[in-house]
C-alpha cells in the first residue's frame, strides 16, 4: 500500500513524451513561476546601484546574475534606518502575541472540545465567526479604541490585538486535535487521582504537542506578516514591525530605494522562512487543519 | 476493600433514559460483571460509579461513603478501559506510578509498588518502553498493572478484553480471574460477551433497556433465567423459542404448534395451569435437544427436518424445522446426518421453560 | 478534615497501607479546597477556560464592531467626535464614484483571482500528488509566497512591474513577444489585472496545499479500479477526484474569499489604489478616507460596506459545514 499512496502513482500512463507535456513541462513553470520573484529579490539585493538603473533595453544589460555582488544594501540598511530595531520589534510582538494566543487558544479549544457546558455550540460558533473577520473590516474603530486605552505607538497595540485573529485559528485548530485524543485517558487520569485541571496539563497538553508546534508555528507566521493593524497603530520608526518599516522609511515621495528594499524584504523573510523550514509538516498540518478544523 | 451500593440509580441524557432503577448490592471482595447488548446501560452505570458520569438521580455508596458528588479522584478506585488509555507520551513505569505519584507516595514506595504489580503481570522487562512499542496484549497487562498498583477500594473494568483478539481473550480472562482470586478486591467488570460473564463473575448482572433484568450466580442465571431475555442471552449457541398453545388433553396439559407437540413436564404443569388455552413461549438449549432413541418417552420427543449441518469437532449444531419453526441442536459428533434427513428429538423434561408471551417473565 | 479520615477508616479495613494511602488526600474545606472543588465542575472549568478568551476577543473584535458601526453614523474625523448623521456617510459613499468603482473592483478582483487560485492551486495539487525526485524540496518551496510576508514579496513584485527597470518587459522584448513596454501598473486596465496576478500568485500555494492533502485521502485503489473501467485521467479527475473533494474544496475557497474580498496589502503596495483610483478596494479606500484623510466616520462606513457579503459568506460557510458534519 505504503508504495502506491497518491493518484495512480504506479499506474502505466502511456508515452514518454505525454508524461513531459502532462508533468515534467508544467510543474517546471509552477516552480518558476513562484519562485521567481524570490530569485529576482535576491539579485537585486546583491546588485549595486550601478547595475541596477540600466535601461531596460541596454545592450550590456545582464538581468538575471550579477557579476559584482555587493553587500551596500544591506549595510545602508543596518547603517542608515533602523531595520535592527525593526527585526528586533516584530521578533518580539509576533513571540508575544503567539503565546498569549497559544495560552487562551490552548484552554479555549480543550473546553470546547471536552466539556459539556452551555453557551458551549454558541461560543465555539462566535469563535469560529471571529476566525473568520478580516482585519480590514474594524481597523478604523480599533484605531480608536488603542488610542483610548493609550497603547498607540507601542508595541502593546499589536500584541493584544494579534491576538483577535490568532485565537480563533489556534482555538479551532488545538479543538481538532483535542478531539483526536482519546477520552479515556484523561478519564483515567482522574481516577488516578489527578482534578480535571491537572488531567489536562499533564495528560492532554503533552500529548497534544505537535498540534501546538503547528498553532504556534502558523500563529508566528501570521504575526510576522501583519500589516495593516502594524501601519495603523504605529507611527514612531522605532517602533516599527519589519514590513511597515520597509514601507515607510525605503520610499521617500516617488522614490524607492530597490536595492535597500530588496535586501530589507530578503532579510525580513529570512527569519520566518527559516522557522517554515524546520517545521514545513507542522505548519502544513497547521494550514490544513486551519481550513477544516 | 469495599463494598459497593447502588440505590434507585437513574441516568438520563437530554432524550436518553440510559439507566433505570438500578438497585444493587456488590459485596466486599466480590467480583460482578455487569453483562447486556451495547446500549443496555452497563458501561454508563459503571462510569457513575466511576464518577465519571454525573448522578440523575439515586446514590451510590463506596464503602460507608455516599460519593455522588465525589470527583473521581476521591473515589478510590481505579479503572481499566477498553482501550486501555495508556498515556502515549509517558513510559510503562510512569503509567504505572501516575496514580501514587498523583497522592504523593514517597518515590521507593513508588518502585516498589510497580516493581511488585509489574512481577505479579510478568511484566518487569516492559517498564522502561513506550506504549506505541507494546503489543496488545502487553498493553493490556500494562493497563491492568496501572490499576493494580494503587490497592485501590474497586476496581472497575470497561470491556477490557474487547481490543484483543480471540486466543489473547481466553488468556487474559483466566489471568484477571487468577489476579482477582489473589488481591480480593472488589471489581465490577463490564462486557457485552456472556461467556466472559459467564467465566469471570461470582456474580452476573444482565441489563437491558437500562433495567436491571436478573442478578444471579452464573449456573443461576443459565439455569434458571428470570426471563425470556436472560435466557436468550446467557448460553451459546442461545435458547430456541418456540410459541406455543397450552392444551389439556387426557388429564395432562400438553404444549402444541404445528409440527410439535410435547407434554408439560410435571414440575411446571401447576404454574401452566393457568395458561390453559393461550400462547407462551416455549424455550429449550440447543444442548438439551438430543437424537431420540428407543428409550425416549414420546411425550418429549417430536419429529424435525435437518437443514445445516455445521460439525465444530468437539459437537455438531444442527438446524432443523420442525414445522415451520426453525430450531438449533448440539448432538454428539458422531451423529451422521445431512441436509434434507428426517431425525427425531427428545428434550430434557426438566430444563425446558415456558415463558409468559405478555411480560416476557419465565413462568 | 480529621473527622472525614476517621470516617473513611472506619469503613475501610483499617490497615497500614491504607492509612498511608488516605493520608495523601485529606478533603480540605479551605478556600482552596472549595475552589479545587468548584474546578471539578465542568461548567465552572469551562466558563473559566474560556474567559480569557471571551475577554480578548470581546474587547478587540465585539467592541471594535459596535464602535465601528456607532462611528459609521457619525461624522467623527480624527481628534472630533463629530455628531450623529444617521446614514448620511452611507448616502455618500452610494453616490462616490470612485467607491462604486472600488465596489466593482473588489468583485472583479475576488471573482477573477479565486478562479485563478482554485484552477491553478488544483492543477499543481493534481502534479504534487505524484512521486518524483525532489518532490518534498518542491512541495515546502511552493508555499514560499504563501508564508513570506505579503508586503515584503509584493515589493519584489512592484519592482518586478517597474515601468522603467521592469524584468518582465526586458524577457518579453528579448524573446519577441513585445516591441513596446507594458504598463504593468500605470496602465488602468492593466493594473487591476496585475494586481490579481500577485493575488493568484500569492494564494495559489495555499488552494495547493490544503487540496493536496484532501487528495491524499482519496483512496488510490477509486483510480485504479476506474482506470480499470476504462475511464480517462480528464474522467478520473471530474468522476472521481473532484465530487471527493468538494467538500475541502468549499471551505478553502469560502475561507479564501472572504480573505480576497477583504484584501489589502497588495493593492496598498502595488498601486496605492491608483493609477485615478483605477485599482482601489474597499479596504484601500476605507484606509484612504479614513486614515489618510481623517475623515472616520466615512471610512468606517467604507469598511462596513464589506460586511454584507462578508457575513453572507460566513453564513454559507457555517451551513455548509453544518451540512458536511451532519451527512
Amino acid at each position: 500500500m505504503a508504495g502506491r499512496a497518491g493518484s495512480g502513482a504506479g499506474m502505466v500512463e502511456g508515452s514518454r513524451w505525454h508524461k513531459w507535456v502532462f508533468f515534467h513541462v508544467p510543474l517546471m513553470v509552477f516552480v518558476v513561476g513562484t519562485l521567481f520573484p524570490f530569485y529576482w529579490m535576491l539579485v537585486t539585493a546583491f546588485r549595486p546601484d550601478g547595475e541596477l538603473y540600466r535601461p531596460w533595453r541596454a545592450v550590456n544589460n545582464t538581468p538575471f546574475w550579477t557579476t559584482q555582488p555587493t553587500l551596500e544594501h544591506a549595510i545602508y540598511l543596518f547603517k542608515q534606518t533602523m531595520f535592527a530595531t525593526w527585526l528586533w520589534n516584530t521578533m518580539f510582538i509576533a513571540l508575544l502575541s503567539t503565546l498569549i494566543s497559544l495560552f487562551c487558544g490552548l484552554l479555549a479549544g480543550y473546553a470546547l472540545a471536552r466539556l459539556r457546558f452551555p453557551l458551549a455550540g454558541g461560543l465555539g460558533t462566535s469563535i469560529f465567526v471571529t476566525y473568520l473577520v478580516p482585519p480590514t473590516l474594524l481597523f478604523i474603530p480599533l484605531a480608536n479604541i488603542i488610542r483610548d486605552f493609550r497603547l498607540g505607538d507601542t508595541p502593546w497595540s499589536l500584541i493584544l490585538t494579534y491576538p483577535t485573529f490568532l485565537i480563533p485559528f489556534c482555538t479551532w485548530l488545538l479543538m481538532g486535535y483535542f478531539k483526536t485524543i482519546p477520552k479515556e485517558l484523561e478519564e483515567c487520569a482522574r481516577i488516578d487521582g489527578a482534578t480535571r485541571v491537572r488531567a489536562m496539563i499533564q495528560i492532554i497538553f503533552p500529548i497534544a504537542t505537535p498540534g501546538i508546534l503547528s498553532a504556534g508555528i502558523f500563529a508566528f507566521t501570521l504575526s510576522w506578516n501583519e500589516f495593516i493593524y502594524a501601519l495603523v497603530f504605529l507611527s514612531s520608526p522605532q517602533q516599527k514591525t519589519v514590513p511597515v518599516g520597509v514601507v515607510s522609511e525605503l520610499i521617500r515621495g516617488d522614490v524607492f530605494f530597490w536595492g535597500p528594499l530588496m535586501a530589507g524584504a530578503l532579510l525580513g523573510s529570512i527569519p520566518v522562512a527559516l522557522i517554515y523550514s524546520f517545521f514545513v509538516e507542522h505548519y502544513v498540518a497547521g494550514l490544513t487543519g486551519a481550513v477544516k478544523g | 476493600m469495599a463494598q459497593v451500593m447502588m440505590k434507585d440509580l437513574n441516568k438520563k441524557y437530554d432524550e436518553v433514559h440510559a439507566v433505570k432503577d438500578v438497585n444493587l448490592h456488590i459485596r466486599d471482595k466480590e467480583f460482578v460483571v455487569l453483562v447486556g447488548p451495547s446500549g443496555c446501560g452497563k458501561s454508563t452505570t459503571l462510569r457513575m460509579v466511576a464518577g465519571l458520569e454525573e448522578i440523575t438521580a439515586g446514590e451510590i455508596t463506596i464503602g460507608d461513603r455516599i460519593v455522588n458528588d465525589l470527583p473521581p479522584k476521591d473515589r478510590d478506585i481505579a479503572m481499566v478501559f477498553q482501550n486501555y488509555a495508556l498515556y502515549p507520551h509517558m513510559t510503562v513505569y510512569d503509567n504505572m506510578a501516575f496514580g501514587l505519584k498523583m497522592r504523593k507516595f514517597p518515590k521507593p514506595e513508588i518502585a516498589k509498588r510497580v516493581g511488585d504489580a509489574a512481577e505479579i503481570l510478568g511484566i518487569q522487562e516492559l517498564l522502561k518502553r513506550k506504549p506505541r512499542q507494546l503489543s496488545g496484549g502487553q498493553r493490556q497487562r500494562v493497563a491492568v498493572g496501572r490499576a493494580i498498583v494503587r490497592h485501590p477500594q474497586v476496581f472497575l473494568f470497561d470491556e477490557p478484553l474487547s481490543n484483543l483478539d480471540a486466543k489473547l481473550r481466553v488468556q487474559m480472562r483466566v489471568e484477571l480471574k487468577r489476579l482477582h482470586d489473589r488481591l480480593e478486591t472488589t471489581a465490577i467488570y463490564v462486557t457485552h460477551d456472556q461467556v466472559e460473564a459467564m467465566t469471570l463473575g461470582d456474580r452476573v448482572v444482565v441489563m437491558k433497556d437500562g433495567w436491571i433484568q436478573q442478578v444471579g450466580e452464573p449456573l443461576e442465571l443459565y439455569g434458571k433465567p428470570a426471563n425470556r431475555f436472560v435466557a436468550g442471552f446467557i448460553g451459546s449457541p442461545s435458547m430456541n423459542f418456540v410459541d406455543v398453545t397450552v392444551a389439556d388433553a387426557s388429564g395432562a396439559l400438553w404444549v402444541e404448534t404445528a409440527g410439535l407437540r410435547v407434554k408439560v413436564p410435571p414440575a411446571l404443569s401447576g404454574r401452566l395451569g393457568a395458561y390453559k388455552s393461550q400462547h407462551v413461549t416455549l424455550g429449550i438449549r440447543p444442548e438439551d435437544l438430543r437424537v431420540a432413541s428407543g428409550s425416549d418417552s414420546a411425550d418429549y420427543s417430536f419429529d424435525t427436518v435437518v437443514e445445516v449441518v455445521e460439525p465444530l469437532g468437539s459437537e455438531i449444531l444442527l438446524d432443523l424445522k420442525a414445522g415451520p419453526n426453525v430450531i438449533v441442536a448440539r448432538v454428539e459428533p458422531t451423529v451422521r446426518v445431512k441436509h434434507g434427513d428426517k431425525m427425531r428429538l427428545a428434550l430434557h423434561p426438566e430444563r425446558v421453560r415456558f415463558f409468559d408471551n405478555k411480560t416476557e417473565l419465565a413462568i | 478534615m480529621s473527622k472525614a479520615r476517621s470516617r473513611v477508616i472506619a469503613g475501610g479495613a483499617g490497615q497500614a497501607a491504607e492509612a498511608a494511602r488516605l493520608t495523601a488526600f485529606p478533603r480540605e474545606t479551605t478556600t482552596l479546597g472549595i475552589f479545587a472543588r468548584l474546578l471539578e465542575d465542568e461548567r465552572v472549568l469551562g466558563s473559566l477556560l474560556l474567559l480569557p478568551t471571551v475577554v480578548l476577543l470581546g474587547l478587540f473584535i465585539a467592541y471594535p464592531f459596535v464602535k465601528g458601526v456607532w462611528l459609521s453614523l457619525t461624522s467623527a474625523t480624527v481628534g472630533n467626535p463629530g455628531e450623529f448623521v444617521w446614514f448620511g456617510n452611507y448616502v455618500k459613499i452610494w453616490n462616490d464614484s470612485i467607491f462604486q468603482r472600488a465596489a466593482a473592483n473588489t468583485f472583479v478582483y475576488t471573482g477573477v483571482a479565486t478562479v485563478g487560485k482554485l484552477a491553478l492551486g488544483m492543477w499543481l495539487a493534481l502534479l504534487l500528488n505524484r512521486h518524483f525526485r525532489g518532490k518534498r524540496l518542491v512541495r515546502a518551496s511552493m508555499l514560499l509566497p504563501f508564508i513570506v510576508p505579503t508586503v515584503l514579496s509584493t515589493f519584489a513584485w512592484k519592482w518586478m512591474f517597474d515601468p522603467t527597470f521592469s524584468v518582465l518587459n526586458w524577457s518579453l522584448y528579448h524573446l519577441g513577444f513585445i516591441q513596446t513596454r507594458i504598463g504593468w501598473l500605470t496602465d488602468p486596465t492593466m493594473a487591476l489585472g496585475s494586481v490579481i496576478l500577485v493575488n493568484i500568485w500569492r494564494g495559489m500555494p495555499f488552494y495547493a496545499i490544503t487540496l493536496l492533502a484532501g487528495l491524499q485521502t482519496v483512496n488510490p485503489e477509486l483510480h485504479e479500479a476506474a482506470a480499470i473501467d476504462g475511464a480517462t485521467g480528464w474522467q478520473r479527475f471530474w468522476r472521481i477526484t473532484w465530487p471527493l473533494l468538494l467538500p475541502v474544496t468549499m471551505v478553502v475557497t469560502l475561507f479564501s474569499i472572504i480573505q480576497t474580498f477583504a484584501d489589502f496589502q497588495l493593492v496598498y503596495v502595488l498601486t496605492g489604489g491608483g493609477p485615478a483610483n483605477a485599482t482601489h478596494l474597499f479596504a484601500t479606500y476605507a484606509y484612504q478616507i479614513g486614515i489618510n484623510t481623517g475623515l472616520l466616520g466615512e471610512g468606517a462606513a467604507v469598511s462596513l460596506a464589506m460586511f454584507p457579503m462578508l457575513f453572507l459568506i460566513v453564513v454559507i460557510q457555517l451551513w455548509y459545514i453544518r451540512r458536511v458534519e451532519g451527512a
